[in-house]
């Protein structure tokens, strides 16, 4: 028995040390060696830290590593604002069959490609599109209105695509508080934004936060969204290692730039665990 | 604000009227995606110039619907291999790894707990970028070592398997333990008492009994890769699934064939959801 379960401990281990080594592990050191290398001739390598030294001073790149860095706290932030009461009156307001149509509306655009989406944005959004020839209809525009291409369609789509994330995590959480307990509030003589303050977004706590790191972490990763709906000067982290290494073929460069954005959303998602008190496996797991 | 304490009525519409819109919000672009479809016109945009079904069955310029047009169904085809691979991968690793967890206590679990957890907080493009350098490290080192050239390393099919395996495993492991988490591990043992050998018992118990979270890890799975576009976009040879050769029309310009394609797409999603939702039901 005690070998058999050795023998079934070893069996189970081996997928899942194969999957980490070789496919999360070992590729992430390797990325980091390569970002470490520097080109000084043709097939010729030095070890240094003169990508990440370019990157440091190159203003373009920082800008546009602090912008992705702030627009994607920014897209959080607006999707935490827009699905917490949408999540609130699913979990608490509606009844019954309302309750699960709602709740199963909210994830059926997200059955759909993150392509899909995007197109269906810019078909409402660009010149020629839908709210610019309803503008025109309305009389409210003498011509075409040009929305597509800038920060706020971006933005649009970027809190579009990742609400399910949000959604979910607190329709469960605030589902999981007792009604008795918000009545309780009331009749302790506290008002609705008291009860909101003290009882219901401490009990949504691990949700807010399980929530707020997936969409911080898909709109910081976000390659599509940025380059179908954001303009010339709207530049994402991740379309500067894309074309690092598939236009310019610099992959030393797009290993440093990976690197950087790796270490940006850990940290991100450490502080916000460290800041709310919550471990990996508890808002994930 | 709960049913059972009385609101003013104005708060009420106007919290109803928000939920009202945000539901406006979310079916918008898929509303415009699947009219925009039947248009008689090479753009999908405004003015609409009546009904057609010509983006679906038309098969003669310039009307050429999503049924002739090989590349987008030999995109299609790709990904639907892709996606049965992923899943059956995922689905399989993802098994051992919920019994693991829930089965076995040793030392260092909670780190690889945590590992296991690790590619749901990886930027997709950062695992995609990580497996690219890793594949032709290896590539190159087989080519120095022994001149041979491993084609399956270099940004191809393979890859992208691998590359969408690396993060749905994750998601198909925490579906499964879920489902184990409940599991009566007293029915396990009155089957050992009746004589079962232990992997008779998970067989014949645990597995059917796991059976609804492994379809909806499967579908799940399915869905994932066959969405992926981060991941794919760096690991992507000449056969590109649907969402990248999707992306690359995009970038040209785009016909209602896409609202076409996105239509049916809709439509395949929707069904598998119905079809996991059924098994779901199933006690």
């Amino acid at each position: 028995m005690r070998a058999g379960q050795k023998l079934g401990l070893i069996l189970l281990l081996t997928p899942l040390l194969l999957w980490l080594s070789l496919l999360i592990i070992i590729p992430h050191i390797d990325l980091f060696l390569l970002s470490l290398r520097e080109r000084v001739g043709v097939r010729q390598y030095e070890t240094g830290l003169a990508n990440y030294t370019t990157i440091l001073t190159e203003p373009l790149y920082m800008i546009t590593f602090a912008r992705t860095a702030m627009m994607s706290i920014l897209a959080t932030l607006l999707t935490l604002l827009i699905a917490f009461p949408v999540s609130y009156y699913i979990a608490k307001m509606a009844r019954g069959r309302a309750r699960s149509v709602l709740f199963l509306m909210c994830l059926v655009p997200f059955w759909v490609s993150e392509l899909v989406r995007t197109f269906g944005w810019m078909i409402l959004l660009r010149e020629s599109g839908v709210i610019s020839g309803l503008l025109q209809w309305a009389g409210l525009a003498a011509g075409p209105v040009e929305m597509l291409y800038n920060d706020a369609a971006m933005m649009v789509g970027l809190v579009y695509t990742s609400m399910l994330f949000m959604v979910v995590p607190l329709v469960t959480t605030l589902d999981s508080l007792d009604d008795a307990v918000i009545e309780a509030g009331y009749d302790l003589g506290g008002s609705g934004p008291s009860i909101l303050r003290e009882i219901v977004i401490p009990h949504a706590m691990p949700g807010i936060v399980s929530g707020s790191i997936v969409v911080f972490m898909l709109s910081l990763g976000n390659y599509l969204t940025p380059t179908m709906l954001g303009g010339k000067d709207s530049l994402w982290f991740t379309q500067m290692i894309y074309s690092q290494f598939i236009v310019r073929f610099n992959w030393e460069l797009g290993a440093a730039f990976g690197f950087m954005l790796l270490i940006l959303s850990s940290l991100i998602v450490w502080a916000v665990l460290r800041l709310t008190g919550q471990t990996l496996e508890k808002t994930m797991g | 604000m709960i049913p059972t304490i009385p609101q003013n009525p104005l708060i009420r519409i106007a919290y109803g009227a928000y939920v009202a819109l945000f539901f406006v919000y979310l079916a918008l672009p898929l509303t415009v995606v699947a009219v925009f479809a039947f248009n008689d016109s090479q753009f999908p945009s405004l003015p609409w110039e009546g009904f057609t079904l010509g983006w679906f069955f038309g098969s003669e310029r310039p009307m050429i619907g999503v049924f002739h047009e090989d590349p987008i169904l030999r995109a299609i085809g790709t990904s639907v291999i892709i996606g049965l691979a992923v899943s059956t991968l995922s689905v399989a690793v993802g098994t051992t790894n919920a019994f693991l967890f829930n089965r076995y206590q040793f030392r260092g679990r909670s780190l690889l707990y945590v590992l296991m957890l690790l590619p749901l907080v990886i930027p997709g493009i950062v695992l995609g970028i990580s497996i690219l350098v890793f594949s032709s490290t290896m590539a190159n080192a087989a080519w120095e070592a022994a001149e041979i050239d491993i084609q399956a390393l270099r940004p191809g099919l393979l890859l992208v398997i691998l590359g969408q395996f690396s993060f749905v495993t994750t998601i198909a492991t925490l579906v499964i333990a879920a489902r184990l988490q409940k599991f009566d591990r007293t029915l396990e043992e009155a089957a050992l008492n009746l004589g079962a050998t232990r992997l008779t018992a998970v067989r014949t118990i645990t597995l059917p009994y796991l059976a609804p979270a492994m379809i909806g890890a499967f579908v799940v799975s399915f869905l994932m890769s066959f969405e992926n576009f981060n991941t794919t976009l760096m690991l992507v040879g000449s056969d590109s699934p649907l969402t990248i050769a999707m992306f690359d029309r995009l970038k040209l310009g785009s016909t209602p064939l896409l609202n076409a394609v996105s239509l049916l797409l809709m439509l395949g999603s929707s069904l598998l959801a119905l079809v996991m939702i059924a098994f779901q039901r199933k006690p």
